[in-house]
């Protein structure tokens, strides 16, 4: 993105925030790149002559004098089959040494699939965890977040869910990462022998929070590049999705926009669905899945952010510790795919949604026996049994260190419905039951 | 000469334009982009400077750019051909765009302009006709489509001519009419109506007096919504909003149904493209999309058309309505309308109201609410809109102004809840916080009455009564401890149990389950009810959770099977046996 001749140079700035600059300037175009004093800028505002500027990497000791050049285009990726393997920061250009990529010239943050366009998602992603693949089965074409809080292992789970998933490629969108867990990614990439299939575009926290406004769209653009052109099975990984929307509130707040709940700006939703939104069928078989990460604080799911998010996205995967095995659990209360039905019975075994509702009914039994054990009140026969339940039922299911195969989920399933309870008591269908009861 | 301007500033969406001539306020405009025309409506007007909001991204748009008035508000074009189609917030045909991605500036005809119609005239030359009477007919699918005179003309006109029966295209003039100055206008099948204009033509709107059937036992029985009623549905994410929505769409008792996808999940819209077409009808056995009308403006689409998408919508409903026929208007969901003038109204730095929504929220949707309704035509004939809107409360708190503004002008209340969803107890329809207020219009009971028992709002007013009951005895039972409570108290929380599992709870997914109809619904509340007003005899509290749990087992295996096979009947015969082995 090398200054061009022709281009004029503007050296008075009329404002300086601590994300945005202002100037006069004339024939500016909405959303087209700049560099101020070296920092790539984006316009986000004119009026009359005046041009605000988002400066990606923060506007300390820009001086009022900075040299202001417009590029006349918006952000832009090279686009080509060089991108796999590699290592990008926001702006796409390589982190890892190697050389830059030649390829054709895309736009990112581009328009949306017409949705009449799009095919339904019915394609299965296994992941061998039993919190997800029984209870929350995904999807291709699916966009899901992990809610968890700050100190689960969701960048864990989400290697593991990415390298074991069947797919084309994975495009990891890396922002506030700390250096720590980009070199986890990078490491269980290489580890897994899977690094040619892996792209990342990763912005740490040593680097500027507005720069990650621009993770999510060059990764996506990559994505679409595979997806689109090359009819790929694409799996976008985008951590910490929180962090990013901390910056967008910075930046909204330094354009004095009246923030609404939670301090964030009033277009939160659009701009996360935009984002999301990119996940899809395509009727060219390639497809676009969207697993994010979001931290909440204190498992708090009301905060703007994660509730938001909820409303976009098809299910959350909700990762808490389970005090009465000592374990990592996705939780089956919180956690929900909506696209799982498109895939359970239909690519899994009939019985599969049946045993899955039992699963968590039985459990929400058990807290309620466990509330009751709490007050200090005699427990039925039925509560005991639901306890014990309990427990099995999380280490062998819901713990994410489980690695099964569904069929293999199922029969567990069945084992411990019939370790602890009467048939009757699951409220099962009787034709199931006949089938698959266990006999002793 | 039309109005023309250049574009002085931009935020987003919000583009300011200084204008050279008068412009009204929803006027269309179109700005040039390099060659590309975007739509946009001004929204606020200061001197020579109007605001106007891009129904498109703005991406790459420059001061100086040109302007273009248009003359116009955002208007639908009204004709055959609606049904079965998908369109965007601006009446956009989708279905017809070639490239998998939208293109900017990319506009598409709404109707088919090549299709042959059969037509049938109604009105004969020398008749008095207004506005919204019917000329003629052409069968759209199963649908007798009357084409009206247009909602637009004022005043008597007299028919001077009439087309022959015969097959004609939908720009073909199909009737002269003569206005009171004795000026001639020709009409074609298509008339054009601007979105944010109630369609009026009616001679009244009586109050509702029949109920809309959904095959939902938590809707039908516990919470009826009357044809040409309004209800809404508010819950956090994940609590089965969608679900239930679709549900009522596939089953609803209705002649059209247009749905507005308005800023929710492009997959969703996808389900119903692909479901509805293989779907049957239950009520008449035709396929479902036959009868539906998509309006998507999902949640990436432009921002500022989804405030168009909900109108573009109501005026379809509003415009099948004055057909004499009845119409279900979905709109999943509001919320993200009341965002989308959230968001403007940020842009243009209005003072903000309650969590910076515009102040008017309020009455911008109870004036859409109230375009809904059953009215009587000029000709006697009736037509309803029912409309059902979701609201997605923030951190699904319902103190927020979008519920609460909406709970104000709805009739009927299904709140979704959080703690049902989590117990997998679905439709999460909390049974005593939802109410319909049509339960107490005397011409809803009487129709009840009639159509399904004497004295059926009563036995369900007692139903509900039981529900709360057994609530407030689990309360006491969760403080005092199962042994510190007398067992009539295990016993009332087993029969609201019952009623719960039984029948508030439904299983969208079952194929026989997801749809009951309220012949069914009657059966099935009557055997329930018959057992709660029984008087059992327990040991302990455990004898009794268990009995319960057995009558349960039984009626949830009758509601998924078949009604009055023979399974249904075994179960039916087991749910006796266990009935006669204890008590009277």
């Amino acid at each position: 993105m090398a200054t061009k001749a022709y281009q004029k140079i503007y050296t008075h700035l009329e404002a300086i925030t601590k994300a945005t600059v202002s100037l006069k300037a004339s024939g500016a175009s909405n959303d087209e790149l700049a560099t101020v004093a070296g920092r790539l800028a984006q316009v986000v505002k004119t009026k009359g002559e005046l041009v605000t500027l988002q400066v990606f990497a923060g506007t300390e000791g820009i001086p009022t004098d900075a040299e202001v050049t417009f590029f006349g285009a918006p952000p832009t990726l090279k686009v080509s089959e060089q991108l796999s393997g590699r290592f990008f920061n926001a702006y796409g250009s390589p982190i890892d040494g190697g050389p830059e990529v030649e390829g054709e010239e895309r736009q990112v943050g581009g328009p949306s699939v017409n949705p009449y366009k799009r095919m339904q998602p019915d394609q299965l992603i296994p992941t061998g965890i039993a919190g997800i693949d029984l209870n929350n089965t995904l999807v291709s074409g699916q966009k899901i977040p992990f809610f968890a809080d700050p100190d689960q292992p969701y960048n864990q789970v989400m290697a593991d869910v990415a390298l074991r998933a069947d797919v084309d490629k994975i495009i990891l969108g890396g922002m506030g990462l700390s250096n720590d867990d980009y070199l986890f990614f990078r490491h269980a990439f290489e580890n897994a022998g899977a690094l040619d299939k892996i792209v990342s575009f990763v912005n740490t926290t040593e680097e500027p929070p507005v720069e990650r406004l621009l993770i999510p769209d060059m990764a996506l653009a990559a994505a679409e590049y595979f997806a689109v052109d090359k009819n790929e099975k694409v799996l976008v990984l985008l951590t910490d999705m929180t962090l990013y929307a901390d910056a967008l509130s910075i930046v909204s707040n330094r354009m004095d926009q009246i923030p609404s709940k939670d301090s964030m700006p009033g277009s939160l939703y659009s701009d996360l669905a935009k984002i999301y939104e990119k996940a899809v069928q395509l009727p060219s078989g390639g497809s676009i899945t969207i697993i994010a990460v979001t931290t909440l604080n204190d498992g708090d799911i009301t905060h703007a952010i994660p509730d938001n998010t909820g409303y976009i996205t098809e299910g959350q995967l909700f990762l808490r510790a389970d005090s009465d095995t000592g374990k990592v659990i996705v939780d089956p209360f919180r956690s929900l795919s909506r696209l799982k039905q498109h895939v359970q019975g239909k690519q899994t075994r009939e019985d599969h949604s049946q045993v899955m509702n039992a699963g968590v009914r039985l459990y929400a039994d058990a807290q309620n026996a466990k509330t009751k054990l709490e007050n200090g009140f005699d427990l039925s026969d039925y509560d005991m049994r639901c306890l014990d339940y309990a427990k099995d039922y999380a280490t062998r299911l819901l713990s994410i260190d489980v690695n099964i195969k569904i069929e293999e989920m199922l029969n567990t399933g069945w084992e411990l419905f019939a370790k602890y309870f009467s048939p009757a008591e699951t409220g099962i269908k009787q034709a199931l039951i006949e089938k698959y009861w266990p006999s002793r | 000469m039309s109005t023309t301007g250049k574009v002085t500033g931009i935020v987003s969406n919000l583009v300011t334009v200084q204008v050279d001539g008068p412009v009204a306020e929803n006027e269309l405009c179109h700005i040039d982009l390099k060659g590309t025309k975007l739509l946009a409506e001004v929204i606020k007007v200061n001197g020579d400077k109007a605001s106007v909001q891009v129904f498109e991204s703005t991406r790459g748009l420059r001061n100086g750019d040109a302007v273009e008035f248009l003359g116009k508000m955002l208007e639908v074009q009204l004709g055959p051909g609606l049904l079965s189609s998908v369109y965007d917030g601006l009446q956009n045909n989708l279905a017809t765009m070639e490239d998998v991605f939208l293109k900017r500036g990319e506009y598409t005809d709404p109707l088919d302009r090549e299709k042959i119609w059969e037509f049938t005239p109604i009105a004969n030359v020398g008749d008095k006709v207004v506005a919204a009477d019917w000329l003629g007919e052409v069968k759209e699918g199963w649908l007798p489509h009357k084409i009206m005179v247009p909602f637009s003309f004022k005043g008597e006109y007299t028919v001077k001519e009439i087309a022959a029966e015969g097959q004609y295209k939908v720009d073909d003039r199909i009737a002269v009419l003569t206005d009171a100055q004795g000026t001639d206008v020709n009409v074609t099948m298509v008339q054009r109506w601007p979105v944010k204009v109630a369609v009026k033509g009616y001679r009244e709107k009586p109050r509702p007096r029949r109920v809309m059937e959904t095959g939902v036992r938590v809707i039908d029985t516990f919470n009826p919504i009357a044809e040409g009623g309004t209800g809404f549905i508010p819950g956090p994410f994940g609590c089965g909003k969608t679900v239930l929505q679709h549900a009522i769409a596939k089953q609803g008792e209705a002649d059209v149904i247009v749905m507005a996808a308005c800023g929710e999940r492009a997959n969703e819209v996808v389900e119903i493209f692909t479901e509805f077409p293989e779907l049957i009808d239950p009520h008449t056995g035709r396929h479902l999309m036959d009868r539906t009308t998509i309006i998507c403006n999902t949640s990436n689409m432009p921002v500022a058309a989804r405030e168009a998408s909900v109108y573009t919508a109501m005026t379809i409903c509003e415009y099948y309505r004055a057909m004499g026929l009845r119409c279900l208007l979905l709109a999943d969901s509001t919320s993200r309308w009341a965002q989308a003038l959230r968001e403007m109204s940020n842009r243009m730095e209005e003072l903000p109201g309650a969590d910076a929504f515009p102040v008017d929220l309020s009455s911008i949707i109870s004036n859409f609410y109230s375009r809904s309704g059953s009215v009587i035509l000029n000709n006697g004939q009736t037509g309803a809109i029912t409309f059902i809107g979701t609201v997605s409360p923030a951190g699904g708190n319902l103190k927020e102004p979008v519920t609460e503004s909406t709970k104000k002008a709805a009739r009927c209340f299904y709140a979704l809840e959080q703690n049902r969803a989590d117990q997998k107890r679905y439709p999460a329809v909390n049974p005593i916080d939802s109410y319909s207020k049509y339960l107490e219009y005397p011409e809803i009971i009487e129709y009840l009455d009639s159509k399904v028992e004497k004295g059926w709002v009563e036995k369900v007013i007692r139903a509900k009564t039981l529900v709360r009951r057994g609530k407030e005895m689990n309360d006491q039972i969760n403080i005092l401890g199962d042994d510190g409570v007398p067992m009539s108290y295990h016993e009332s929380f087993w029969k609201s149990e019952l009623i719960d599992f039984a029948f508030l709870q439904q299983d969208a997914f079952d194929a026989t389950d997801a749809l009951c109809p309220l012949e069914r619904q009657k059966y099935m509340l009557n055997l329930i009810m018959d057992i709660c007003d029984k008087e059992f005899k327990f040991d302990d509290y455990e004898q009794c959770r268990k009995y319960f749990k057995e009558m349960i087992n039984d009626l949830r295996q009758m509601n998924y099977s078949e009604f009055n096979s023979k399974n249904f009947k075994e179960y039916n015969n087991k749910l006796n046996q266990l009935l006669e082995s204890n008590g009277n």
